[in-house]
């Protein structure tokens, strides 16, 4: 097994996930709510993406419109769900982006059918097409492509966190919306912004996906538990959501290939890989925070 | 002029009703002294003026209109800040940042991050440091500096003595003072009733959510405010032990 | 002070840490059988902390609890409870989905260790004296906020105590409301239970506790006759700050 070739594969993978779960870590962060319906979106994306293509505008001009049309029903989407939701209690929107999951998938399949679907197509050689670095390192182009736009889309949230006036009002709201009404800020509007945001990155999470390989109105179940993932791995900051993305990217790509090697058996394939990191990193987490309550590693193990 | 009006205000809070039938006024350039025992609904009233509670009756009047149904962030930009109990910086944005968030309100004022810098050198050299690792004077004067960035007409200050060292809160008071001498409005809550007669133009005090005392602080002795913080008097009335 | 002998219920030395901050410092509080006591002081005396002391919902750092003259120190607030020490919550807490019966039935039960038939009939008392029989069926979360307090002296007299620890009962009543609670509980004293309360609003408290303790920054300032107490001075102080 070729572990340069496969970890390098999986860094690139992770830019991907780290794409997919950033709208997942914001809405988490900003508001508390797991957003059941994140796989689904990014779907939909996808599936919006689509109706233009198969009219004959190139994929990445879709962007300009997809982008925008999920952003503004992002907006939507808080306005109307998930405000009252989060009034009603802890474990509502829970429910309630679980059931849009549902709806978003059904009113999919109703509309498109169970084929699947790609943008192979219309991104045309850039599919497969790779630079040969060593006789055993193929780097896809359009894997750098989604790697590089990670970065982007994250160095581009912590600026705007961090450097602007609105992202400000948004951490702010964050960590006490309460407060932030005290002084001055529309927490309604910085909810519904940040909505807007999750929403977009996820349907540009989704067009990717539909760059790589194919999908269909139900890959969004998939698609969420990974996205889950990565940002338990990675924890709940900015940056970790792209190492979490990554360390799941790897973790996935060397299982497929330990699974192809006979190292492992199939319980799951590469995916079953990544799912054990995760319980791995999650267990790690959970003693961790019960040690910190109990004082600390050196005080329990003192006490032992 | 009245700037601040609240009438027939009730509020609850949960099930409890915090706020009875409060009603008030406060005349622009006035600064009003709340005073009460703990639970007497001082904090609910405050929050309800700065919208961040619901009054279940009555109206809040700010120059005339009704912002009753108004939220909380409208409210600051109209004029009205409050400086919550308990300080309430948000831990994880620098001091500088505290600051400049409140400016987002817009209504341009004398109020800068240079002038609050002024008004509290101590928070100078600490501007980019994150406001969950100051101490309790510190965090104090930022709340209250972040208050001031959203320029207001009437300031609501809610125990911005408790939990500080006594040299800390003489500052506090301080600036308290030359705030007041700008012609800031305020209202303000505090346990210590000798400085809140220090400051204030007027004193009411509240029992059970309603005001059982109010009147020009200059008139009034320790004593009527002794008898009315713990009602005491009601209590002999209805009879005493069995 | 007024107990005869030893006192039923006796905290001596407590200190209790939180941390690094100390909230109460060396207090000593005593109450004698069917006494009533009040205990007042601002925001942050540690009044709440000495009755979660006293009942068992804290464990002291330092200090020692004794009840009938028995250590009880180390026992929780559950085994307090079926020794006959009872304490009713600042923020009513009923058991929702249940009805009003039924709250008062497990507290029979748990508490007051009753078997089914005595159990039934001890409900039926404790809600008769609250004046809650009337609505015994209603479920729980439907009930307005004295009725809320009324089951839960209810639910605390179900479990037989001898001690009864009141956390700030009186807040968010209307007078005509406090005074039905005041004569509530005035009805508990008469039958020998003994009281410890903690009120804010002290002309409520004065109408059943023959003695007051005003505690401040975690130690006591003042203990003994209402009058007395609440025109010392360090009490007024201790409110309002010092007198200029």
């Amino acid at each position: 097994m070729n572990w340069l070739d496969q970890v390098i594969q999986g860094i690139l993978l992770g830019g991907y996930y780290a794409i997919l779960a950033s709208g997942l870590a914001l809405l988490f962060g900003v508001m508390r709510v797991i957003n059941l319906a994140h796989g689904d979106l990014a779907i939909l994306g996808a599936f919006l993406a689509l109706v233009l293509t198969d009219h004959g505008v190139d994929v990445w001009v879709s962007l300009a419109v997809v982008l925008p049309v999920m952003a503004a029903g992002g907006g939507l989407l808080y306005l109307g769900v998930l405000e009252r939701s989060l009034r009603s209690g802890v474990l509502v929107p829970l429910l309630s982006t679980f059931g849009l999951a549902i709806v978003i998938e059904n009113l999919l399949f109703e509309k498109f059918g169970a084929d699947q679907r790609s943008f192979f197509s219309s991104i045309g050689t850039l599919a497969y097409s790779s630079w040969q670095v060593t006789s055993q390192i193929t780097i896809g182009k359009l894997d750098v492509i989604i790697l590089c736009t990670a970065i982007g889309v994250l160095g581009g949230l912590q600026i705007f966190l961090s450097r602007t006036s609105l992202g400000r009002a948004m951490r702010a709201t964050a960590e006490d919306p309460d407060t932030a009404e005290l002084v001055g800020v529309n927490s309604r509007a910085v909810y519904a912004m940040a909505t807007a945001l999750a929403l977009a990155t996820a349907a540009l999470a989704g067009v990717f996906l539909g760059m790589r390989q194919t999908f269909d109105p139900y890959a969004g179940q998939a698609q969420l538990i990974f996205a889950f993932e990565a940002v338990v791995i990675g924890g709940m900051t900015l940056w970790g959501t792209l190492v979490g993305g990554i360390v799941l990217g790897i973790a996935q790509t060397v299982g497929n290939q330990m699974v192809a090697e006979g190292w492992l058996k199939d319980v799951w394939g590469g995916a079953g890989a990544g799912h054990v990191v995760f319980l791995v990193v999650l267990a790690g987490r959970l003693i961790y925070g019960a040690l910190e309550e109990r004082g600390g590693v050196r005080t329990v193990l003192g006490r032992a | 002029m009245t700037l601040l009006a609240v009438e027939g205000v009730d509020a609850r809070h949960g099930l409890l009703q915090a706020v009875r039938g409060v009603s008030l006024e406060l005349a622009e350039g006035e600064t009003l002294a709340l005073v009460g025992a703990n639970g007497a609904g001082k904090t609910t009233l405050l929050r309800t003026i700065a919208g961040a509670h619901r009054p279940s009756a009555g109206r809040v009047l700010f120059e005339g209109r009704d912002i009753t149904s108004s939220p909380a962030h409208k409210r600051v930009r109209a004029g009205i800040t409050l400086v919550p109990e308990g300080r309430r910086l948000f831990t994880n944005l620098t001091v500088e940042e505290n600051l400049g968030l409140a400016a987002r309100a817009g209504r341009g004022g004398p109020w800068t991050v240079e002038a609050v810098f002024e008004t509290f050198p101590m928070l100078e050299p600490l501007r980019r440091r994150r406001a969950g690792r100051l101490s309790g004077g510190e965090q104090q004067a930022t709340a209250i500096g972040r208050a001031l960035m959203t320029n207001p007409r009437v300031l609501l200050l809610d125990e911005v003595s408790l939990g500080l060292a006594p040299v800390a809160v003489e500052g506090v008071y301080a600036s308290l003072r030359s705030l007041i001498e700008r012609g800031t409005t305020i209202l303000l809550v505090e346990q210590d009733l000798g400085r809140a007669l220090s400051v204030a133009d007027r004193v009411a005090c509240m029992l059970e959510g309603r005001i059982v005392l109010e009147g020009a602080a200059a008139e009034m002795t320790r004593e009527q405010v002794v008898e009315a913080y713990f009602g005491l008097s009601r209590g002999r009335r209805n009879g005493g032990p069995a | 002070m007024s107990t005869n002998g030893t006192p039923l219920l006796a905290a001596h030395g407590v200190r209790k840490r939180f941390g690094a901050l100390v909230v109460l410092h060396d207090v000593d509080f005593a109450l004698g059988a069917g006494e009533a006591v009040g205990i007042v002081g601002p925001n942050g005396a540690g009044k709440t902390t000495l009755l979660n002391v006293l009942s068992g919902a804290l464990q002291a750092t330092a200090g020692t609890v004794r009840f009938r003259d028995a250590d009880v120190t180390p026992t929780g607030p559950d085994g307090r409870c079926r020794l006959g020490i009872a304490r009713a919550h600042q923020v009513p807490k009923p058991f929702g989905g249940m009805t009003v019966f039924e709250n008062v039935f497990v507290a029979a039960t748990a508490g007051g260790g009753h078997k089914r038939k005595d159990a039934y009939r001890r409900s039926i008392e404790a809600l008769e004296t609250c004046r809650m029989l009337d609505g015994a069926n209603r479920r729980a979360e439907t009930l307005g906020l004295l009725d809320r307090k009324r089951l839960e002296l209810a639910r605390s007299l179900a479990t037989d105590p001898v001690v009864l620890l009141l956390d700030e009962i009186g807040g968010g009543l209307t007078d005509a409301e406090a005074d039905v609670l005041v004569e509530t509980i005035r009805e508990l004293k008469e039958r020998g239970i003994a009281i410890v309360w903690i009120e804010h609003i002290v002309h409520v408290l004065v109408q059943v506790v023959t003695r007051l303790v005003c505690m401040d920054a975690g130690r006591v300032i003042a203990d003994g006759d209402p009058d007395t107490v609440m025109a010392d001075a360090a009490v007024i102080d201790a409110y309002l700050g010092s007198a200029a």
